[in-house]
């Protein structure tokens, strides 16, 4: 059973146990354009809350994608980079960006669930 | 994303509803409210301009009429030639010209296009330096012209290889004109002023109309299934692939002609030893940097990875060194290329084509290549 939780900053977690799926939001990804360029971080490297973990270059501009919650990084979706108009076509699946392995679940409480999220948004 | 400006300050082209109602995404640029882009996308907007034709508003540049008192053009063109480092006097009747306003520097204060329309001169200048280029013109030429600008006119530029198909339904000589042949023309029965050229690097249009016809004209050309609404997103990409200028980001008051490897602009008449050699503000310094060369130069830069460079990265001439060379002044993503792309300055003993340079991004230096312009081959009907 997965639960999907949001950032401000418009990230995504689909958490399953202790790991947690993240990538940018289909709300980001209208706002960013086309996206042409990603970067992910390194498999191993320990990320903290709200540190700069990915970037996203749309035609228009460069955006860091945060750590929504500190841990490991545990794997990262090669296939985004390959494809970075994924971000525009799928922002909510393929175009996942890395799985986390979650240090502290109590960061967890100040995410959004979707009906808060869609709320920030409107 | 872009900072909003104070909105209520903001003004208008003659095509601000047609832009709302084409779903164009609004933005402050140069103290305007232009479409930056439409919900085609900015990179779509590039593809499509240069595989068929793109409609752009650029009401918000300067459009000014420079009159003779003396009612003979080549009074105009010699008072401007005062201004200028252009040879403007052997403009003939019904071409155009780019051209640089200098200052006692050398720097470059503007750029723009000069036409000459037989009885008179038609410039067209940069939206944020139209004030200062006005001024500039009434307070070096007042003696000899009427500096008569054309603030009741808009211009819209149609770029692209159906450009000239889409404009001749409206204006039959189309296909006659050739790059850089610039005049009033009828276009759908409206006064206009149609010169072949734009900044795309595709063949073009542009099209200087009466603002209250302004949406006529733009719908008519927009009814064509070849034209789609192009933002200032892709106007951009477009330019910067064309190698070409953004004035403020590229060129300014601190780059000469010559630093900006504009020499091409500069005709042989008005360089040592022509035949009216000088005479424009910075002389002695534009001279001297086409005489013994300049420090310092622009030129293209083409990455070996994915990521974008942008404006304002600091260059570097290895992977270590403290010391910058330079900085990257307009980059981004090359949709036509699918490759990032970018221009700035750096050491002339450096400039060189396939010279290694570095860039600094987000702490790490990636390696670029001095590389030729335009980046995508321009299609001038010349």
């Amino acid at each position: 059973m997965t639960t999907k939780l949001y950032t401000s900053d418009h990230e995504w977690l689909a958490i399953d146990g202790d790991i947690a799926t993240v990538g940018i939001t289909d709300y980001a990804q209208s706002q960013l354009g086309d996206v042409v360029f990603i970067e992910l971080p390194k498999v191993g490297r320990a990320l903290k809350k709200s540190e700069a973990a990915a970037v996203v270059e749309s035609v228009k501009a460069a955006s860091d994608v945060y750590a929504p919650v500190t841990g490991e990084v545990l794997e990262v979706n090669d296939a985004v980079v390959a494809e970075p108009a994924l971000v525009n076509s799928d922002a909510d699946g393929k175009a996942w960006f890395f799985k986390i392995k979650i240090a502290d679940k109590g960061e967890l409480g100040s995410l959004m669930d979707e009906a808060a999220y869609k709320a920030h948004t409107a | 994303m872009l900072a909003r400006d104070d909105q209520d300050s903001l003004k208008r082209t003659p095509l601000y509803a047609l832009h709302v109602s084409l779903g164009g995404k609004m933005v402050p640029f140069a103290g305007y409210e232009m479409p930056v882009q439409y919900p085609t996308g900015v990179l779509k907007e590039h593809l499509h301009t240069r595989a068929a034709a793109g409609l752009f508003d650029v009401s918000h540049m300067g459009q000014i009429a420079l009159r003779p008192k003396s009612g003979k053009v080549e009074d105009a063109a010699r008072a401007l030639e005062r201004l200028v480092p252009q040879d403007i006097v052997a403009i003939p009747n019904g071409r155009q010209r780019y051209a640089q306003f200098t200052n006692a520097d050398g720097g470059i204060l503007d750029d723009l296009m000069v036409a000459n329309f037989g009885d008179y001169l038609f410039l067209v200048v940069n939206a944020a330096c139209k004030a200062e280029d006005e001024a500039h013109l009434r307070a070096h030429l007042s003696d000899d012209c009427i500096i008569d600008s054309l603030t009741d006119r808009a211009l819209i530029a149609l770029q692209g290889p159906k450009a000239e198909s889409a404009l001749a339904k409206l204006c039959a000589e189309t296909p006659s004109l050739k790059f850089m042949d610039a005049g009033p023309r009828k276009v759908d029965g409206l006064d206009c002023y149609v010169s072949r050229s734009g900044y795309t690097g595709e063949d073009g249009f542009e099209i200087s109309v009466p603002a209250a016809d302004a949406e006529r004209l733009a719908k008519a050309l927009l009814a064509d299934s070849d034209v789609l609404p192009i933002g200032l997103g892709a106007r951009d990409s477009l330019r910067l692939e064309a190698g070409l200028c953004l004035y403020g980001h590229d060129i300014d008051t601190a780059t000469t002609p010559v630093e900006a490897a504009l020499e091409w602009s500069v005709q042989k008449s008005r360089r040592t030893g022509g035949a009216r050699a000088g005479g424009f503000p910075g002389a002695d310094k534009i001279l001297a940097h086409f005489d013994q060369g300049a420090a310092r130069r622009r030129v293209g830069l083409r990455a070996e990875g994915r990521a974008p460079v942008r404006e304002g990265a600091v260059l570097f001439a290895d992977a270590t060194s403290s010391e910058p060379i330079g900085k990257v002044t307009s980059g981004g993503f090359g949709p036509t290329l699918n490759a990032p792309v970018a221009m700035g300055y750096v050491p002339t003993a450096l400039s060189a084509l396939g010279t290694q340079v570095y860039a600094e991004v987000r702490g790490q230096r990636l390696p670029l290549a001095v590389a030729a312009m335009p980046f995508v081959k321009n299609t001038y009907k010349r």
